[in-house]
């Protein structure tokens, strides 16, 4: 059974459909193609909050929806929780 | 899923409306009382207080009558009954709204007071309602509907399930010939150049942007950190990071369809039936109040944490895909679609379950909303009073 869901291929993060643990490993369905991965989780994620897929550099630009949706001034790599303490808005 | 027929009220100006009220509209804020009287009195009217109506003057009057008299000439609205302190404004609202046709009387406190105002606006008022009391409905198309969308408290989950839930109904709508509209400017920001491209004609798409710019310009000119406002607490709470994040989850909504007018706050459209834009805030009672003083007679709110939202004239159905939510703030959801979540729903199927609500909403099937007594009527305001 998966616990998050991300949007399409390419995208940096996945949503969580469920409570996630910290070092629990977690599948995720991308909503485009039904394909699936596997991430070891490195910390909890909340239901609805978002766990990193893909590596991203520092100051990267982060995606979801195939669009961007901030930067990460710090970085953050697979498995981290993604939030406003590692996300920034690139407009205001 | 067979397709229920729906019943409305067709107006004497040939719009379809699905409730069947009669309205004690003030046109200033110290005409509430009057008109919440005259409402306690004659049972099955409503009276609509709010803030505004006096020393407004320019775009912020221009939009102040304009969502008076939209408000009043809704097809939701059966006939009528306008108070104001001072005659002229009164009476221009009224006559705005008379140009639809329906019945429409316009009372004045100064020089009569209060308790004089009440009386006469009562004697209308029960003439009013009793007549509207025997309209039926009869049958009409679901191309003759208008529908607004906007989403409220917002999360992760809006932007995985209920949105794109809103964005499937919108789709069939304007295939079938209605007319939608959307807004939300501000929120709208890191995916603005996705709904600039889906508008039908460039000069459109330059008015687009242009209204966008300005909204953001203004916005940024208070020099505010917006992280906790836009987007709000909740929204963090609930898993988003970013407006980019939010505006992206909140545009699955509008579907995929080409964008055919602009509208001002407030406007009706002119363009005939179709996706339509209106310039607006994010707020849900704002905007909601807005959408309904443009024509909406049905309302689709996708919500993730759970917002509240209702409006006296316009049923506001909330749609959530928030496991949570439906469990602990049930009594506020009309369709769960959190199965879209655990993959048990597919989104023609959640589509399905929405536009059959629609269908029985249309035909008097009260919203949780309506169930619950709110009725948030609130103005948009451009600048200060003079």
């Amino acid at each position: 059974m998966h616990k998050f869901l991300i949007h399409r291929k390419g995208d940096h993060v996945g949503v969580a459909t469920s409570d996630i643990m910290a070092e629990e490993s977690v599948v995720g369905v991308y909503m485009d193609d039904d394909s699936t991965v596997e991430v070891s989780a490195r910390v909890d994620v909340p239901l609805g909050h978002k766990i990193a897929v893909e590596d991203c550099e520092p100051g990267g630009a982060v995606i979801e929806y195939g669009v961007q949706i901030g930067k990460a001034p710090e970085g953050f790599e697979v498995g981290d929780y993604v939030h406003t303490h590692n996300l920034k808005s690139a407009r205001w | 899923m067979e397709q229920r027929e729906i019943l409305g009220y067709r107006r004497e100006n040939g719009k379809v409306g699905v409730r069947n009220h009669v309205v004690i509209l003030p046109v200033d804020d110290i005409s509430n009382a009057a008109c919440e009287a005259v409402a306690s009195h004659i049972k099955g009217t409503m009276a609509l207080p709010h803030s505004y109506g006096r020393l407004q003057y320019g775009k912020d009057l221009e939009l102040h009558f304009r969502t008076m008299i939209g408000t009043g000439s809704n097809p939701n609205v059966a006939a009528v009954v306008v108070i104001g302190i001072e005659k002229n404004w009164t009476r221009k609202v009224a006559d705005g709204i008379a140009e639809t046709g329906k019945p429409v009387a316009y009372f004045s406190i100064e020089g009569h007071g209060d308790l004089e105002t009440v009386r006469r606006a009562s004697w209308k008022a029960r003439e009013f309602v009793q007549w509207a009391s025997e309209l039926g409905r009869e049958p009409v198309e679901l191309e003759e509907l208008t529908v607004s969308i906007k989403c409220g408290e917002s999360d992760t989950t809006t932007g995985l399930g209920s949105c794109p839930t809103v964005g499937v109904v919108v789709d069939r709508l304007l295939d079938e010939g209605a007319t939608v509209f959307f807004g939300e400017t501000s929120e709208l920001t890191g995916g603005e150049h996705l709904v600039a491209s889906r508008m039908a004609t460039p000069e459109l798409k330059d008015r687009f942007m242009e209204t966008y710019n300005d909204y953001v310009s203004f916005i940024e000119s208070q020099a505010a950190d917006l992280l906790g406002s836009q987007p709000t607490q909740g929204n963090i709470a609930g898993g988003l990071s970013t407006i980019e994040e939010k505006a992206l989850g909140n545009i699955e909504k509008t579907g995929t369809k080409e964008v055919i007018g602009v509208l001002e706050p407030a406007e009706a459209p002119r363009n005939g039936s179709g996706l339509y834009f209106m310039d607006s805030s994010s707020a849900a009672a704002e905007h909601v109040t807005l959408m309904a003083a443009g024509g909406a007679v049905l309302h689709m709110f996708p919500t993730g944490q759970g917002n509240v939202i209702g409006n006296p004239i316009l049923p506001v159905i909330k749609v959530s895909a928030n496991p949570r939510t439906v469990a602990t703030m049930a009594e506020h959801i009309d369709v769960d679609v959190s199965g879209l979540l655990s993959r048990e729903l597919s989104l023609p199927e959640a589509g399905d379950l929405l536009l059959d609500y629609l269908r029985r909403t249309a035909n008097g099937r009260m919203t949780s909303a309506e169930a619950l007594g709110h009725r948030e009527f609130t103005m948009t305001k451009l600048y200060p009073s003079a």
